[in-house]
């Protein structure tokens, strides 16, 4: 993955830096409604992370789930059933058991899917995460449709001192930030290395991946487990915020929000969901308070930024930097395109074989109209 | 169980898939033919129910209200394909997604302002309202068994039109590749409206020829999105025979499913669905 | 139509507010988490309509304090509720919330009440444990239980002269705590229970469970659904052609709110409910007037448990003289209402749960009316709280 024009950089940046610093004007810009901002911000943050975890399947990849929020479920729910009723469950210990639990279920969905392809891996996704969804809603030991508390907030626990706790909402705001922004940092720097290479070609062209010698399937179910148990790292930071879980918490419906949060940001930007998750969530909180027609206003500014900015967010404004680079060194001679994941160095033997199938139909479909 | 039940309970699961083809087989058109990813599929078939229940409180006849609808899903169909969705044609087809996802707010907003949010019935025509005795204490309605002709119909001529005419070919080439069609010196831009707004038309139908036995009421078209693309997918996409014979193994699986195994009969046709993909991962009749 | 009725609040409210400042009183704010989109959105508006309904009657300024309404729509989305419920508590700080319909996201905002010791008042989720094992001193329901509902059908059934009844159901909390009590109820009267049918949730193809009932024929069938999935099935059981020899029983939301889309299918079901279209009181009789004139529409439960909610503020606040800021006296101002209710007198039991008469009621020409008291001052067990 190429590294981000200094721009973007910059505003990733300095939105880092004033997130940080929310708790300090936060009072003076929100009054008595700071309490509220916080738990909100805090509360997009975490779908931040599902969202860019989702982003390294769809955008990277181009393995399209719509079973992500079945992990952050899974992890909740574990977080739910592990914590013991009066006390605080140390995070020590919970946290590793409800990362584990989703990765054992994305490694064991993932090894069921990963032949499939294109159309039939999102159904199949699809198929999973209404079974576990349908396993948590009608069965009864964990708490059935109408959900499962978890009455005390995990803390961190080092021999007998508490080292932080969950019930602090600026402790969780500013683990939650930290995460995101390590999970980030983490992500790009696998971009960069050969390994992110292999994916970005599985998403170009799954057949050279194989024909240059790596097996596609394991970088697949590689990616499926990674982007899984972070998205489970989300479900333990969504279970601990409210120390509420509902089976909604892992429908196909979550999922496709997440979805939609990573395409309105920009596909395989990683940056892009983020900002499409702030996008979504804050849009949504504003036009639900002005009227009882939100979901009109939402809808068509959904299909305004479908029509009017390709690439979404991020598109948009590497397009713009794009731009102005030009603008300032007009004989680089690179492009401004759209912002398309960068062509992976793998890629040499331009050769496209359209077998028969949807999926490659789709792709074939793609690469001549 | 003795053997009338045994038929019973079996024609059941078949009305059922044939209601279920009925359901998507404007999906069929517009996402297994035309590989477009159409969120707004149960928006579209909710509009069409409204649209048969506020038509026929106005007229007094299903038939004619239907008649009166089909024209504006034609029009509906026309201007999403026109003005959205033939611009996304050369992007990532993601972006259909998120163009999908939007419509479906737009349009249960829209139901919501236009026709309020009670719960409403479509009365069924009177010469189909009566019903045949199976057994001493139980009938079976006419107008379902109307339903169940009705989608044979469908799937017959969508079989037809599709698989053995000139326009099927080209609507299957286009689809798969749309620069040959082009070369033909065909107008792929007209062929492609045309197919969607079939599409429309045909999902906008099955709402309206449903209403009387499904009722009418806010979300409902939310419900039936996931099972329609599991039908058009687990026969193998593309293929109307695949597609039909798809439904009504789901129709069977989940009504079966619900008689023996009660316990998971919510999860028996996605277990079915994840069976058939890891089996046969293009589908099974592909 | 809710907008006109929101937009009409807030000049009321306004004018209201104007004439309340010369006593330097601001207004009591009322955190309202309904549904406004979706499925549930009619009970959404019912509950909204009956509710200021109420605070209007009582002269729009109870206590003294006009009532500014804050309103959020849950979406019936359960995992958006613990943050639907801090924005009214810590981001609008109100001085009171009324929700929801959905139990799922009456959990989620029941959390964050017990939590931030919010006072919060369940215009209708009915799931037991809100008053049961999660009861709290700053939690209310104006509604019912879903035990309430259902368990004096049991021993209606009974009497009537059904043995062998089966339940028909969704897969889910309020459809399982029905039949639960329901079952106890007619266990208790000598009857059994003969099968429990279930189906997911929300499935509305029922073509194998009627099969199946008209397999087994029991004496009767008791079913729950509630709304689009109600008027599926009643019609559906009609025109199976069941309902001649099988009658159809239910907890009341089978028939409530859905009976013009089901017409001539509902004819004779009879159901048991904290309320009936008919019921001869005076004051049922002027609200449901009132309401059709204001609203265009019949009043349903929901109608009426909003507005029962409405009285219950309005008479806390006049008890307490319009003074929010002494907690416990508002709490305990809102614990001694009684609350003369279109569904008759009702009271607070310690589970801050309505003790309240149960009706049987009878669909007779599209209508719920008034059979009897299947069980009067009928309180819920509240199996598990600690208040009791």
């Amino acid at each position: 993955m190429r590294s981000l024009p200094t721009p973007i950089r910059a505003l990733l940046l300095t939105l880092t830096v004033l997130a940080a610093l929310f708790p300090l004007y936060g009072p003076l810009v929100a009054g008595d409604a700071y309490d509220f901002y916080l738990q909100k911000v805090t509360g997009i943050l975490i779908l931040c992370i599902l969202a860019v975890s989702l982003d390294l399947l769809v955008g990277v990849t181009g393995m399209v789930s719509v079973a992500h929020a079945a992990f952050l479920g899974i992890a909740g729910y574990t977080l739910a059933l592990y914590a013991p009723e009066y006390e605080a469950a140390n995070i020590l210990t919970a946290l590793p058991v409800s990362l584990a639990a989703a990765a054992l279920a994305s490694l064991v969905i993932g090894l069921l899917i990963i032949r499939t392809g294109g159309i039939f891996f999102i159904m199949a996704t699809i198929a999973f995460s209404q079974m576990i969804y349908y396993l948590f809603h009608d069965a009864d030991f964990a708490g059935g449709s109408d959900g499962i508390y978890i009455m005390v907030r995990p803390a961190l626990i080092v021999g007998d001192t508490e080292i932080l706790t969950f019930d602090n909402p600026h402790t969780l705001f500013y683990v939650t930030l930290g995460s995101l922004v390590g999970i980030y940092l983490l992500l790009r720097a696998m971009l960069r290395a050969p390994f992110g290479r292999v994916l970005a070609g599985i998403k170009e062209n799954e057949n050279r991946v194989q024909a240059l010698g790596y097996n596609p399937v394991v970088y697949k179910l590689a990616a499926f487990v990674i982007a899984g148990t972070l998205a489970g790292y989300a479900g333990f930071l969504t279970a601990s915020q409210y120390g509420y879980m509902n089976p909604a918490q892992l429908s196909w419906t979550l999922s496709a929000h997440a979805l939609i949060m990573v395409i309105m940001g920009g596909l395989g930007t990683l940056f892009g969901p983020i900002l499409g998750a702030f996008a979504l969530e804050g849009l949504h909180y504003v036009f639900a308070s002005w009227t009882s027609h939100w979901e009109l206003l939402l809808g068509l500014v959904a299909i305004g930024i479908v029509l009017l900015l390709p690439g979404g967010i991020a598109g948009l404004l590497l397009r713009l930097c794009a731009r102005s680079a030009k603008a300032a060194a007009p004989d680089t001679g690179e492009p401004a395109g759209t912002p398309a994941p960068p062509r992976p160095v793998l890629a040499r033997t331009p050769t496209t074989t359209a077998t028969g199938g949807g999926a490659l139909k789709m792709a074939a479909n793609k690469e001549k109209s | 169980m003795d053997l009338s039940i045994f038929l019973i309970q079996t024609m059941n699961g078949v009305q059922y898939g044939l209601l279920l083809f009925l359901i998507a087989s404007g999906l069929t058109l517009i996402f297994g033919i035309m590989h477009i990813i159409n969120l707004a599929h149960g928006a579209l078939y909710m509009i069409g129910a409204y649209l048969a229940w506020w038509l026929t409180s106005q007229v007094g006849n299903l038939f004619l209200a239907i008649v009166l609808a089909l024209p504006v899903t034609v029009a509906i169909g026309i201007v999403i394909e026109r003005f959205l969705i033939q611009t996304l044609y050369k992007r990532d087809h993601l972006d259909q997604v998120l163009l999908t996802f939007g419509l479906i707010l737009v349009f249960d907003s829209l139901q919501s302002m236009t026709w309020g949010n009670d719960v409403h019935s479509v009365p069924m025509p009177e010469i189909l309202s009566g019903s045949i005795a199976l057994t001493d204490t139980l009938q079976y309605p006419v107008y379902r068994l109307f339903v169940s002709v009705v989608c044979a119909l469908i799937a017959l001529s969508m079989y037809l039109v599709i698989q053995r005419t000139r326009l099927g070919m080209i609507i299957r080439a286009g689809a798969s590749n749309r620069e040959m069609v082009q070369g033909l010196g065909l107008n792929i831009r007209n062929i492609y409206t045309l197919v969607f707004a079939a599409g429309t038309a045909l999902t906008a139908f099955a709402g309206m020829i449903a209403a009387p036995i499904s009722s009418v009421y806010p979300g409902m078209g939310s419900q039936i999105l996931i099972i329609c693309f599991v039908v058009v997918v687990i026969g193998g996409v593309g293929s109307i025979k695949g597609a039909f014979l798809g439904a009504l193994l789901v129709g069977l699986t989940a009504t079966w499913g619900q008689i023996l195994v009660p316990e998971f009969s919510g999860v028996v046709v996605y277990a079915l669905m994840a069976a058939v993909l890891l089996w046969k991962p293009r589908g099974l009749f592909a | 139509m809710l907008k006109t009725i929101l937009k009409g609040a807030a000049v009321g409210a306004a004018v209201v507010g104007f004439m309340a400042s010369a006593q330097a009183a601001d207004p009591v704010k009322v955190g309202v988490m309904l549904p406004y989109t979706g499925t549930y959105a009619a009970l959404g508006e019912a509950i909204t309509n009956g509710m200021k309904m109420a605070i209007e009657d009582a002269g729009g300024t109870p206590g003294g304090r006009a009532i500014e309404y804050v309103v959020v729509d849950d979406e019936s989305e359960p995992g958006k509720a613990p943050a639907n419920m801090e924005k009214l508590v810590s981001g609008a700080n109100v001085d009171m919330v009324v929700g929801t319909v959905h139990s799922g996201v009456a959990m989620g905002m029941l959390k964050v009440a017990r939590e931030k010791d919010a006072i919060l008042l369940i215009p209708n989720a009915g799931f037991n444990a809100a008053t049961g094992p999660l009861c709290a001193p700053n939690v209310f329901r104006t509604s019912f239980t879903s035990w309430q509902t259902a368990y004096p059908m049991g021993k209606a059934a009974a009497h009537r002269g059904y043995k062998k009844v089966a339940t028909i159901t969704w897969k889910y909390g309020f459809g399982e705590e029905s039949v639960e009590a329901f079952k106890e109820g007619f266990e208790a009267a000598g009857g059994e229970v003969v099968e429990e049918i279930t189906l997911p949730f929300p499935d509305v193809e029922f073509q194998a469970q009627l099969t199946r009932l008209a397999q087994i024929k029991p004496d009767a069938v008791f079913a729950f659904f509630a709304g689009g999935g109600a008027v599926k099935f009643v019609k559906d059981y009609a025109a199976a052609g069941l309902s001649k020899d099988i009658p159809l029983i239910g907890s009341g939301f089978l028939t409530d709110g859905t009976l013009a889309a089901q017409g001539a299918a509902a004819e004779g079901i009879m159901t048991t409910l904290h309320y009936a279209d008919t019921l001869d009181n005076p004051t049922n009789r002027k609200f449901r007037e009132a309401y059709k004139a204001e609203f265009g529409k019949d009043a349903d439960i929901y109608a009426v448990q909003g507005y029962d909610t409405g009285l219950v503020i309005a008479a806390a606040l006049e008890a307490t003289k319009g003074d929010t800021s002494d907690r416990q006296a508002l709490l305990a101002a809102i614990r001694g209402v009684t609350v003369n209710s279109p569904r008759g007198r009702w009271t607070f039991s310690p589970a801050q749960n309505p003790v309240q008469d149960i009706y049987l009621r009878q669909v007779k020409d599209g209508r719920n009316v008034m059979v009897g008291v299947a069980a009067e001052k009928l309180a819920d067990p509240a199996r598990g709280c600690k208040m009791m």
